[in-house]
């Protein structure tokens, strides 16, 4: 041991400060979940309030508003994942077919801006060019759709919260999935051309069975991640007209918990989420390491 | 390259068609926000600037210059934005190399690795957060907006593979030599992980320079707010005034004026990540592969 330490310090000496701050900010908060078993008062703090065992959870399960949000959260995310990761695959094919790398760059690097820009930012654009009569009702127009209420008709809100969405983030992916249609043998490729295959038909018999495992990768992957149907967006582009279909686990706790100031019910929902979050999370990390022998560490 | 056939030719024409309209999709948003922004009101009232500015003005540019608010809020995110790409920076580099290490090198290896990947799976939650802050007097301080979270995980394992992928010689080299962990660190690392750099140096400045969040949950004086912070709640505002007059965009505008200095001001917000991107860019699509698999 001691011995170890003498050849270990300098590492353990770098590690310290990363180590103390996430021991505050990451773990520290975890001891406040407690909340959630109380009849929780800041004037007594966590120490002197109440237990009342699993009554907030009781609370939460017989609100309607908290079981539709659940639904919510799980509709939202799907369909994001579903489309946000075809799009990315479909678009990652065709910038494929795309001799001139200068051109390819390019397409790449454009399609890519949208995840840089906030959606605070994102949120004042759609606000524009969503409205009845802003761009794109215009345009459907001509064809003689709409106008349709993008952001404040409910049955249409969680759609255009999964395409605004695909529309951010897609670039993303193609990024990743570009650099896996690079690494395959271009050997595959000739023995192919010998037999005869056309472009159309090295897409769909090696090029995408070939991206078979990071495509799967990318999807459970993000799959764990699917109560996190994004906070930043729906906050900032839904209105009381539209929670009925875009009120999700994390604008409910924050309505709940931080503007009403019911602390311990929002603290429990949070807790039922990050319970759940842990399991899938888990989950999906390890079908990810059976499947594609991927390894977090 | 060999003849093409009818079909492939009008393949790539389709293609080719399909690709410049996803990109334009892609821009056009921040081009319409641009033309506005360099618009009369009075033109954008009726409607119908789109891609180009109507009636060039640039007053909504010195409307925002001159907004004393927009500049303050502008110089806190400056500010946050120095701070937490610095400490990012500095935290990632000195935890990604122990953990790069082999077991054998670093004993305590995997439980420093648990000990973060942990934080990817399970926390408090929002409010736990809040009054953790709250109770470490830091409301209204910037230390809120970058202490918490200064080791990012996701890009720590960007950085980690990616010095898991130098060649074992170097160090080697370098120990046979006499040289020590730091002077490894600063001086045969550091130059080699340039690309992990640009790479996670950009995700931190640009969570950085996004973030309205945290700024929203922890700045109770408005002139603590970030920028994105403000920009929200002018949107906030913004939509409010929309609700009441009945999602009418543009009859709303006739009696607003300030939807060109909302475009300007958001266009300006723009401007910083814009211009860092495509000279990241380089470094950014082979930073991001090398990192995400594993030597």
């Amino acid at each position: 041991m001691v011995k170890r330490l003498k050849k270990d310090w300098p590492y353990l000496v770098l590690l310290l400060p990363g180590v103390v701050l996430t021991f505050i900010f990451s773990y520290m908060p975890i001891y406040g979940l407690v909340m959630a078993f109380q009849d929780y008062n800041p004037g007594l703090g966590f120490g002197r309030s109440p237990w009342i065992g699993f009554e907030n959870f009781r609370f939460i399960f017989s609100q309607p508003q908290f079981v539709r949000s659940v639904y919510n959260t799980f509709y939202i995310s799907i369909f994001k994942i579903i489309f946000g990761v075809s799009a990315s695959v479909i678009f990652a094919l065709m910038l494929n077919e795309i001799r001139n790398t200068i051109i390819k760059r390019i397409f790449q690097t454009i399609v890519y801006i949208p995840n840089f820009i906030s959606w605070v930012i994102m949120a004042g654009i759609l606000y524009g060019i969503l409205a009845s009569d802003g761009i794109v009702n215009n345009f459907l127009g001509f064809f003689g759709i709409g106008p349709i209420q993008f952001l404040s008709n409910s049955s249409v809100f969680p759609w255009t919260m999964v395409w605004t969405d695909v529309w951010k983030t897609f670039g993303f992916g193609t990024v990743v999935y570009l650099a896996a249609i690079t690494s395959i043998d271009p050997g595959l490729y000739e023995s192919a051309v010998i037999d005869g295959a056309g472009r159309f038909r090295q897409t769909i018999s090696i090029t995408l069975p070939m991206m078979g495992p990071i495509i799967m990768l990318m999807t459970v992957l993000a799959l764990g991640t699917v109560l996190n149907a994004g906070f930043d967006q729906i906050y900032n582009l839904y209105s009381p007209a539209v929670y009925s279909t875009g009120d999700i686990i994390d604008t409910f706790v924050y309505r709940l918990g931080l503007q009403n100031g019911r602390f311990a019910i929002g603290t429990a929902v949070g807790m039922f989420k990050s319970v759940v979050s842990l399991v899938l999370i888990s989950l999906s990390l390890l079908v990810a390491y059976k499947v594609a022998d991927y390894k977090v560490f | 390259m060999d003849k093409m056939t009818q079909g492939q030719k009008l393949f790539r024409v389709f293609n080719y068609i399909i690709c410049i309209a996803v990109c334009l999709i892609c821009i056009l948003p921040v081009i319409n926000t641009l033309a506005i922004s360099l618009s009369s009101p009075a033109q954008v009232a009726t409607g119908k600037v789109a891609f180009w500015p109507r009636d060039f003005t640039t007053m909504s540019y010195e409307f925002a210059i001159e907004n004393g608010r927009f500049l303050q809020a502008f110089f806190v995110t400056l500010q946050r934005c120095l701070l937490g790409v610095s400490i990012n920076m500095f935290m990632l580099v000195t935890t990604a190399y122990p953990l790069s290490k082999s077991r054998q090198r670093f004993a305590a290896r995997h439980f420093f690795m648990g000990f973060y990947v942990f934080t990817m799976l399970f926390g408090g939650g929002l409010i736990p957060y809040y009054i953790l802050i709250l109770q470490l007097g830091l409301l209204d301080s910037i230390w809120s907006l970058v202490l918490p979270l200064s080791v990012p995980v996701y890009s720590l394992i960007i950085l980690m593979n990616f010095m898991r992928n130098l060649p074992a010689e170097m160090e080697e080299a370098a120990m046979m030599d006499g040289a020590g962990h730091f002077r490894i660190l600063v001086s045969i690392y550091l130059p080699v992980l340039k690309p992990a750099l640009a790479t996670v140096g950009l995700f931190s400045f640009v969570f950085h320079w996004n973030d309205w969040f945290t700024g929203a949950l922890f700045m109770n004086d408005p002139v603590n707010y970030p920028l994105q912070t403000y920009l929200q709640t002018l949107l906030i505002n913004f939509r409010d005034l929309l609700r009441m007059s009945g999602s009418d965009y543009h009859r709303l505008l006739m009696r607003m004026n300030e939807q060109t200095g909302r475009a300007a001001q958001l266009f300006l917000s723009l401007i910083p990540t814009l211009v860092a991107y495509p000279f990241l860019q380089k470094h950014f699509a082979k930073g991001l592969v090398l990192g995400s698999v594993k030597g």
